[in-house]
């Protein structure tokens, strides 16, 4: 049986102008210009999108769920980073 | 297995428990999370006959493209169908976030080790088996999939969502198909109770052996893959299916059909299991004919796949030389 | 409008439709049968553009004509002889490249073509080709990469692409082909002049052949007719495919 592997790719769309590109899944494509084209044809059938970006799967660089106490729970303490930690009379109106 | 972990408190908890503790707060597992073994090899198998099932499902309705009975009804069905193969690709997108390849997956469907959904083994002889197929054998599968919408695995849960979002409108396509024939001449009448017998018991066969039979559910149900057992799904699907064949003024093809006040749902007779066994040997109308289809679609393809590796493997090399040369 | 001048836009809305919808009907016979899973959604694409449009020109057709037929009486319940469509549209899929080398030549004349009949005083006609202009230019990326892939890929690719080619030429004259009632639908400012998009066209097609290592067909046969209803045997199995539902059941609604 042939086996070719086109490459997996990340997509990312931009539902309209304003707002980020978010992950939606995956295509597998042999060049990048196919990659655009497959995540157009497979994530935007539905006006789902204004902006595509596809990313070699294989450059994706992820954290490890194993670090994931010590990457992100010092920050839970930190309270002093939020608004509400600091107390000001209601008297001075929105703040 | 004897890894484990510190719980909160500080005592030693297993990964297992742990897992299941997590499942049971209901939040999702990611694909870098830690999972059982089995937990991963249950989702690569049902995601991937997930995906075999829509690939495969586009034959016996793309074979009406060509022959749609109205350019209205052609664009529609065109569109259905290119949807069952995004849908493949949202489910085998999903399943390669646990490791599984797509063409390690591929090649089990075409050798006949992975499974897909025996339903697409029924012929589509007539233009109303598409109507048929829309109002029923969607109609079953949103069943099925509205609740794997919450399944515990995120990616799979996401790609649910999508393919919900897609598929509301193909049973809205069938039975629109089936109305107008219920309603139209004597001729297309008939068709359309014909559709329905045919497809009547292969879409209740869908949801699967009854829970005393269904083996691996119980598990499923554990981790919150599958969160409704198989006969609960299926009196769902009955109770919501048949106030529709009433309106379209077709007759479902069991005697045994009647609404039981007591239970508040559609009694029905009894199912044909053995044909259920028969199809899944790969005994059904056209088994053969879709795995020869299949298999000969993807051999035939071998060379235009080749091709574009073979240009993309040119153009780096080139791109590789310009920035050596510059 | 006269009726001389009906007549003709008639039969130029039609040529139109005809050219889009036997296209579409063409590429829809891929369905679910591509070389790979992402290629049949791109190919059904594409196929629901020219779908769309057939539509679009087939009642604007039927409206002009004012006999009562709608796109449907007119997509299925015309003959052969009827039909108006280039010859290029109606030739069989045969391998993938050779639905690359039709899709190609199409797309490369349908650019120029409908960016063209943007500016058509027959405001149906523009607004048609304001939105088909875009469709158009995606469906040349998508047809003209695949050129060049397959061009440029294997050497059985090659071979290939360049017979899928050799295949398809001749056809591609026809695109060119003016008559009497285009002429002077042009005159009128309404139609496109076929023949001043030539030099654009080739041009893009040299370009792309170019990078995709192919020779150009020699300039042989040119058959010419699909206007006029003189068709390949082709067209009638591909009728008899599309419009059996219509003629086995007469007179239904579906």
């Amino acid at each position: 049986m042939s086996k070719v592997n086109w490459p997996l790719w990340e997509v990312f769309v931009r539902g309209k102008a304003g707002l980020s590109h978010k992950h939606v899944g995956s295509v597998h494509a042999a060049d990048a210009e196919m990659a655009i084209a497959n995540a157009r044809d497979l994530y935007t059938r539905r006006s789902e999108g204004v902006s595509l970006w596809v990313v070699p799967a294989s450059a994706i660089v992820a954290s490890d769920p194993a670090d994931k106490d010590s990457l992100f729970e010092p920050a839970d303490d930190k309270v002093y980073r939020h608004p509400t930690f600091y107390d000001i009379p209601d008297e001075v109106g929105h703040m | 297995m004897s890894q484990t972990v510190a719980d909160p408190a500080g005592a030693p908890v297993s990964l297992e428990q742990r897992f299941q503790d997590w499942i049971d707060a209901e939040r999702k597992i990611e694909p870098r999370d830690w999972m059982p073994d089995a937990y991963r090899r249950t989702l690569i198998r049902q995601i991937s006959q997930h995906a075999h099932s829509e690939i495969i499902g586009m034959q016996p309705e793309g074979n009406w493209i060509t022959r749609a009975p109205s350019l209205r009804r052609k664009v529609a069905l065109i569109a259905k169908v290119q949807d069952e193969a995004g849908h493949g690709l949202y489910l085998y997108s999903a399943a390669e976030t646990l490791g599984a390849s797509r063409d390690d997956m591929v090649a089990d469907l075409l050798t006949g080790k992975a499974k897909y959904s025996s339903i697409f083994n029924y012929a589509t002889p007539t233009w109303a088996d598409i109507g048929a197929i829309g109002w029923l054998v969607d109609g079953a599968a949103i069943c099925n999939q509205v609740p794997l919408c919450r399944t515990s695995y995120g990616p799979y849960a996401r790609a649910m969502v999508r393919v919900c979002k897609e598929e509301s409108f193909h049973q809205r396509q069938g039975y629109e198909i089936m109305m107008v024939l219920a309603q139209g001449t004597p001729e297309q009448k008939q068709m359309a109770q014909d559709a329905l017998n045919r497809w009547w018991f292969p879409s209740l066969l869908m949801f699967g052996p009854p829970d005393d039979q269904s083996p691996n559910s119980a598990q499923s149900m554990k981790w919150k893959i599958k969160r409704h057992s198989n006969d609960e799904l299926r009196q769902r699907f009955v109770d919501m299916t048949v106030p529709q064949a009433e309106f379209l003024g077709l007759t479902i093809p069991d005697p045994d059909l009647k609404w039981n006040d007591e239970r508040g749902h559609y009694d029905f007779g009894d199912l044909p299991w053995e044909e259920f066994y028969a199809v899944l040997k790969g005994h059904g109308p056209c088994n053969r004919q879709r795995m020869a289809f299949r298999n000969k679609t993807f051999s035939d393809g071998a060379w235009v796949r080749e091709a574009a590796a073979a240009y993309a493997g040119k153009q780096k090399a080139r791109q590789a030389a310009a920035v050596q040369a510059a | 409008m006269t009726a001389a001048h009906s007549e003709d836009l008639f039969r130029y809305a039609l040529r139109l439709g005809d050219d889009s919808l036997i296209l579409g009907q063409r590429l829809g016979e891929w369905c679910a049968r591509s070389p790979e899973m992402e290629l049949d959604i791109a190919l059904m694409n594409t196929s629901l553009d020219l779908f769309g449009r057939a539509r679009t020109f087939l009642t604007y057709a039927g409206e002009v004509e004012g006999k009562g037929r709608d796109e449907d009486a007119l997509a299925f319940l015309r003959d052969v002889g009827g039909f108006s469509n280039a010859l290029l549209v109606e030739q069989p899929n045969g391998d993938y490249a050779c639905t690359i080398a039709r899709q190609f030549l199409f797309d490369a004349f349908d650019v120029s073509f409908m960016t063209a009949l943007t500016q058509s005083a027959d405001a149906t006609l523009a607004a048609v080709a304001a939105k088909a202009v875009k469709e158009s230019t995606y469906h040349l990326r998508f047809s003209r990469d695949w050129l060049v892939r397959l061009g440029d890929g294997t050497d059985e690719s090659h071979d290939r692409m360049q017979a899928g080619l050799e295949e398809m030429w001749p056809f591609l004259h026809e695109l060119f082909e003016m008559d009497a009632a285009e002429q002077r639908l042009v005159d009128a400012g309404i139609a496109v002049d076929r023949q001043a998009l030539r030099a654009d066209v080739m041009a893009r097609i040299g370009d792309a052949l170019t990078e995709a290592t192919l020779s150009r067909p020699a300039d042989g046969w040119q058959p010419v007719g699909g206007r006029r209803g003189d068709h390949s045997e082709h067209l009638g199995f591909l009728l008899a495919e599309m419009q059996w539902m219509q003629r086995a059941y007469p007179g239904s609604q579906w």
